[in-house]
């Protein structure tokens, strides 16, 4: 699922219900309900939450400290006080799964911008949680380290079942991956659904959201009274509808 | 204008970051500079205003050496706003920060009013006047440092990565705003790795890639040239892949913008 919407509107207070670092950790008012992978958030605390929902942030950074990678990856684990056999089981397989084996004794902080992003990604996966949420997690990468963070997570979702929440505004890579858009205006949630019903809505556009070009461009052809059926969320489906009609 | 002769930097690191760059800016000119992350387009522009001093060869600002003259001085040619605004803010209220600036340069206290009044309202920011920098959001944060540079009325500007974290519509406000400064006659550089941000405004574009400068021109040319992008770890813009995979329908492939998209489109449909 991507989350997005203009900046303030509240995406990112919204992930931080989902492992319970509001109303636990954030002072505030909450009310309402919030029920997370079969859990009251209210009435479990942040480790607990923690096993089944994890955060990768923006920016790696702020969520890597260890001297190598192993140990980063290895980190929360030995925070449940896991056995060690385990823990080593699951830091080879979050490794693996992110492709970062070679990595494994490297010094977080002389990695790469993406590389860096995979650790802070292989960090969280080792919990093997339910759900995992990335907010921007590729606004400081280059476009292809973006491609290529946006098709590890991919995997998680379609290989592993992981439910996968990413807060976006680079909707241009993303899009192609999603099955659900919901877009947040002002602290509520404005519209919700499938990916090309979303971004064809004109509400979207005006509540500020950058749709693909790919999704522009069929609504520019569509204005010039130019007869295009489907929308488009990715170049090469854009590309495969245009030969049909260009062929016409 | 900023003139870079064959300049090499390495960090005490050990990390050679510029392996021989040669470069020459103009006047009012408008180029973004791209590339993978790590190839050394932030070291680069922090040559413009001295930040850092070539090891070997020589960076020019108007003719002098960066060697020659301090960064302070040379920012009140050079404005450089940072990726992360939070490295450059640091005052209690926004209209401290912006007058910051100005009270170093020495301006006096009626200009610096004047001054300061003039950026909060270029970047839509009066209102925050006597906030805190650091309770606003990071797009506000970032237009905060923006404001906080432009109050000098530098003649050149080097944003580095602007559009981080910046919204559609904020990002949309940037575009408009740098085309404005730059169509004022000031000179703007901008280090960005968002392809379609560059797709819309269309400068020139210097593309590097291992401390070098592998090509330079303009965005078109730049942005559709595959092999060159997958070199500097750049994807082409949405528009760009989509008519790769048409050319043999006899449309161009050096297509980066929308507009211009959908008029070959409806031009090829009516038989034109």
């Amino acid at each position: 699922m991507i989350l997005t919407g203009p900046s303030g509107c509240g995406k990112t207070t919204l992930c931080r219900c989902f492992n319970g670092l509001i109303p636990h950790f954030y002072e505030g008012e909450l009310k309402g309900e919030l029920r997370v992978a079969g859990l009251k958030v209210t009435e479990h605390q942040i480790f607990e939450m923690a096993q089944r929902v994890g955060l990768v942030f923006q920016n790696p950074e702020n969520q890597l400290f260890a001297l190598s990678v192993e140990k980063d990856v290895a980190f929360g684990l030995e925070n449940l006080g896991m056995a060690r056999d385990e823990i080593r089981k699951r830091v080879d397989w979050a490794l693996q799964t992110t492709g970062i084996e070679d990595l494994r004794e490297r010094a977080p902080h002389e990695l790469s911008g993406g590389q860096q992003q995979r650790v802070a990604i292989a960090s969280v996966l080792a919990m093997q949680p339910k759900i995992m949420v990335f907010d921007e997690p590729t606004s400081f990468l280059d476009p292809l380290g973006a491609q290529k963070i946006f098709e590890v997570i991919n995997d998680l979702n379609k290989k592993l079942g992981i439910t996968v929440i990413l807060v976006e505004h680079r909707l241009d890579l993303a899009s192609r991956y999603a099955d659900h858009v919901i877009v947040m205006d002002s602290g509520k949630i404005a519209l919700d659904g499938k990916p090309r019903e979303i971004f064809n809505l004109e509400t979207t556009r005006l509540l500020g959201v950058g749709v693909p070009k790919a999704v522009r461009l069929w609504g520019l052809l569509q204005q010039s009274g130019v007869k295009v059926e489907g929308v488009p969320v990715s170049s090469e489906e854009a590309t495969q509808y245009l030969r049909e009609v260009l062929k016409r | 204008m900023i003139e870079v002769k064959d300049v090499r930097f390495t960090y005490p690191t050990g990390v050679e970051a510029l392996k021989g760059v040669s470069l020459t800016i103009g006047d009012g000119e408008f180029v973004a500079i791209m590339g993978q992350n790590g190839a050394g387009k932030t070291t680069l522009v922090k040559h413009f205003n001295g930040l850092l001093k070539p090891a070997k060869g020589v960076v020019l600002v108007d003719g002098v050496s960066t060697k020659d003259v301090s960064v302070a001085k040379l920012a009140r040619t050079v404005g450089f706003v940072f990726q992360n605004p939070d490295h450059q803010l640091f005052s209690e209220t926004v209209e401290e920060e912006i007058a910051f600036g100005l009270r170093n340069f020495g301006f006096d206290a009626a200009t610096i009013e004047k001054r300061v009044t003039w950026a909060l309202n270029l970047l839509d920011l009066e209102e925050y006047r006597k906030t805190s920098p650091f309770m606003l959001s990071g797009g506000e944060r970032k237009r905060v440092a923006l404001a906080s540079v432009l109050a000098w009325d530098p003649k050149i500007v080097i944003l580095d990565e602007p559009t981080i974290g910046q919204d559609h519509r904020q990002k949309e406000n940037l575009r408009q705003f740098i085309v404005h400064l730059n169509s004022q006659g000031k000179t703007v550089v901008v280090v960005t790795h968002d392809v379609e941000f560059v797709a819309e405004c269309s400068p020139r574009v210097v593309l590097m890639t291992g401390g070098e400068i592998v090509a330079d021109g303009e965005a078109k040319k730049i942005l559709t040239d595959t092999a060159l992008t997958l070199r500097a770890s750049i994807v082409p813009p949405q528009v760009t892949r989509i008519f790769l995979g048409l050319k043999d329908f006899g449309l161009p492939s050096d297509v980066i913008d929308v507009s211009e998209a959908k008029r070959l489109l409806v031009d090829y449909l009516r038989g034109g």
